[in-house]
């Protein structure tokens, strides 16, 4: 415990040791299945977050490195919705019944969309539209997302304590509410597959396939992808700029508030400040994997990422998840540098 | 009439919540406190809790189990019965003089540092109840457990001439960042929590430890796995951190031919989903599964196993010996054994700082408690000058509440014992 924080290493050196790479493909081939499965449910958490840096990059050639934060917020919400709701937190799972479990997850996932939705929308207001308003350089805007990126996280690991009399935020994760035990329902090819997973994968398939609708049917879809394509031009058409960007942070942010529930489901013990960050990055990474920009793109490059690297880590040894997310990446890049579906959300198919 | 038919649809959703999280108020009370928070038994709240108030997993605590030696067998433990009173015998005379703590007071680690502190405090109350002629004072110095906050901090200790002896630093980064500083002052610097072995070979003269060091916990808990639990196949699992990787070192050492290279993981710390570690363990079947890091994941790790289906027994060291582990794994915690250097709390001890804290004992309040008692002992015997506490700690030999108290020529204890514990 107390080398928490120890400078320097041992006299021999053995604490700058690196985890040993292995390459175990009989493992791979022992568990293909059920990393498969298990590597689509992550996916699909990543696309549906993956969708808001998309779009936003979309409509305004910005990466909000924010979103990650956005996400993390409503983790927060759907928290904070459950316990309104009367659940005390514990490490123990509920037995609420089918019907009513699904009442509850479809109350803390709108709670989570509404936080997710509402701060992402506030964040435009605040640090993105004032920027826009003075013409800002877009170097100015990669900085201010960082910047917003640290103060949502500073905000809930030393604010929100304090606000809510130390039930939400602070530095621990905080205790889960869970609400579904995990349990098998049945197998495919020997690997079994659980209510949870069921759950995110049903659940991210029914939002992808509305949000796809949404934005290639649609008026509002349509407005979207003009301002994507050509922003003066559909302005003259009649298109409200403005109204567009915010209602494209909205759905990404919407999308990052159901993603953040489906993501508690599978981490019980994931609701920390620091909890959206990496997922974060992978989600961006997904995003310019599918070919930033575009819609469905993104989509496929959270399942590819999901997927391949849950075999990664099995094959090279698990200290080595993250590496094979960005080698995949880089790999990918090289030879389709616009990523797989390629770049635009207004050209091509959206 | 697109939009007002997409606002229609807004506040029909915005409505229905609002029905369906009202109605749910009831029913959901009704049942989540009947099932689940009934009972309120926190192990001891860590001060760092951000859900102190929580009920831990139905009351599931941590618990000693047996206290054991560096080759794994067990010793019985001291009662604690005999041990010396900070109180002495209520005659001591002294003035001006107090004792510096330092550690981590805020900030993230600050749990521990105030473990200590509270345990200080508890000894330092008995002490100047009793002996009106001699009101010690202990001074706080907070380094937020941080090595460079630490070095800012020492100097401070070191010229204030009240000073005459120092519990602290807690942490082993600190401990090495600042030693020479204590050391050059001749300033008694005494741990309740450092354990990298490493600090007493610097040469100090000033420096002991209170517990045993981590060069002894791998070998003692390896053996005691291997010989009184009978497990004969381990798969060890450790995280990134300085700690985690030195611990799994000695833990594979000890273990020898029952820790299975084949399930050998690592983890990150900031880590929370375990799901490719978890097949990986359940693939190969162990006995046990030996965590080392800290409880950060080591609860999200220990939860997943279980949904994984592997029953083995989970067993981690002094980084998951926190009741925030209990709280955040629920019922999946239960069984786990826990191994640490630092020793229970007995009952009555427990009460009085409870009673004087508002929360249970928790990882080192005890040794901060024996520890105090040791420099108070020195005081009340008519040390005034830092030397002499040195001096009177070199040769001190004494019962205390966790153990029986004597160092050797480097500052280590005489004899190293490590606590288990268990999760029930």
């Amino acid at each position: 415990m107390s080398s928490l924080l120890s400078v320097g290493a041992l006299a021999d050196g053995s604490w700058l040791a690196v985890p040993a790479i292995s390459f175990n493909i009989e493992a791979l081939g022992d568990r293909f299945w059920s990393l498969t499965i298990e590597g689509l449910a992550y996916g699909s958490i990543y696309a549906l977050v993956a969708v808001g840096y998309t779009l936003v990059y979309g409509v305004l050639r910005l990466i909000n490195f924010a979103h990650s934060e956005i996400f993390m917020l409503g983790m927060f919400g759907q928290y904070a919705v459950l316990m309104l709701l009367g659940f005390s937190p514990s490490g123990n799972a509920y037995a609420e019944g089918a019907v009513m479990t699904i009442v509850y997850l479809g109350i803390a996932m709108i709670g989570g969309m509404l936080i997710s939705g509402g701060a992402a929308v506030g964040l435009e207001r605040v640090a993105y539209r004032p920027l826009r308003k003075r013409n800002a350089p877009s170097l100015v805007f990669l900085i201010t997302a960082i910047g917003a990126s640290f103060v949502i996280q500073e905000f809930v690991h030393f604010v929100l304590p304090a606000l809510t009399d130390g039930e939400l935020g602070g530095v621990n994760a905080q205790q889960p509410i869970r609400l579904v035990e995990q349990k098998e329902q049945f197998t495919i090819f020997g690997a079994s597959v659980t209510n949870v997973t069921l759950i995110i994968i049903g659940s991210a398939l029914v939002l992808a396939l509305a949000t796809d609708m949404f934005v290639n049917r649609t008026k509002f879809g349509r407005g979207i992808r003009a301002v994507a394509q050509d922003p003066t031009t559909a302005t003259l058409m009649g298109i409200s700029r403005e109204r567009i960007i915010m209602l494209t942070f909205l759905i990404g942010g919407v999308l990052a508030g159901a993603a953040a529930l489906l993501y508690t489901l599978r981490v019980p013990n994931g609701i920390i400040y620091s909890g959206g960050f990496i997922l974060g990055i992978k989600a961006f990474c997904a995003a310019v994997l599918g070919g930033i920009g575009n819609l469905r793109g993104a989509l496929l490059g959270g399942l590819i990422l999901g997927v391949m690297e849950n075999y990664g880590q099995i094959l090279f040894g698990t200290a080595w998840r993250d590496v094979v997310a960005f080698a995949l990446l880089i790999l990918i890049l090289m030879f389709r540098p616009t990523g797989i579906l390629g770049e635009t959300l207004g050209r091509a198919r959206a | 009439m697109h939009r007002r038919s997409m606002r229609a649809a807004l506040v029909l959703v915005a409505a229905a919540t609002l029905t369906l999280a009202a109605c749910g108020d009831k029913s959901a009370g009704g049942s989540g406190s009947g099932s689940e928070s009934s009972s309120a038994a926190t192990s001891g709240a860590s001060g760092s809790s951000s859900s102190s108030a929580a009920p831990a997993g139905g009351d599931l605590a941590i618990n000693p189990l047996v206290q054991i030696d560096i080759d794994g067998n067990e010793v019985e433990a001291s009662t604690g019965t005999d041990a010396v009173s900070p109180a002495g015998d209520g005659s001591a005379t002294c003035d001006g003089v107090s004792v510096a703590m330092a550690g981590a007071l805020t900030g993230p680690n600050a749990a521990l540092g105030l473990n200590i502190l509270y345990g200080m405090q508890t000894a330092l109350k008995e002490h100047n109840d009793a002996n009106a002629n001699c009101q010690v004072e202990i001074k706080q110095f907070d380094t937020e457990g941080d090595p460079q906050k630490a070095t800012q901090v020492a100097p401070q200790i070191v010229s204030d001439a009240s000073v005459i002896g120092l519990l602290g630093p807690a942490f082993s980064g600190e401990t090495k960042a600042t030693g020479t500083i204590f050391s050059q002052a001749g300033l008694l610097s005494l741990t309740a929590s450092a354990t990298n072995p490493d600090l007493t070979a610097n040469g100090w003269t000033n420096f002991f430890r209170g517990l045993a060091n981590d060069a002894v916990q791998g070998p003692a808990v390896a053996k005691y796995l291997t010989g009184s639990a009978g497990f004969s196949t381990v798969c060890v699992v450790k995280d990134n951190s300085d700690y985690g990787v030195g611990l799994a070192e000695t833990i594979t050492e000890g273990l020898g031919d029952a820790a299975d290279p084949s399930c050998a993981a690592d983890v990150k710390t900031g880590d929370k989903d375990f799901s490719a570690t978890v097949q990986l363990i359940a693939g190969a079947e162990p006995d046990a599964i030996f965590y080392a890091g800290y409880y950060a994941e080591a609860a999200p790790f220990v939860a997943q196993l279980r949904e994984g289906g592997v029953e083995a027994a989970f067993v981690s060291a002094d980084g998951t010996n926190d009741p925030q582990f209990v709280d955040q794994a629920g019922s999946a915690a239960e069984g786990a054994y826990l191994s640490c250097p630092c020793g229970p709390a007995p009952e009555e001890f427990a009460a009085t700082y409870e009673s004087e804290h508002g929360q249970v004992p928790g990882v080192y309040s005890v040794e901060g408690y024996d520890l105090m008692t040791i420099i108070l002992s020195g005081i009340d015997s008519g040390i005034t000058d830092r030397a002499g506490l040195v001096e009177y700690v070199k040769n001190y030999q004494g019962q205390g509440l966790a153990r029986e108290y004597q160092w050797d020529d480097n500052g280590e204890l005489s004899s190293s014992l490590i606590w288990m514990y268990e999760v029930g």
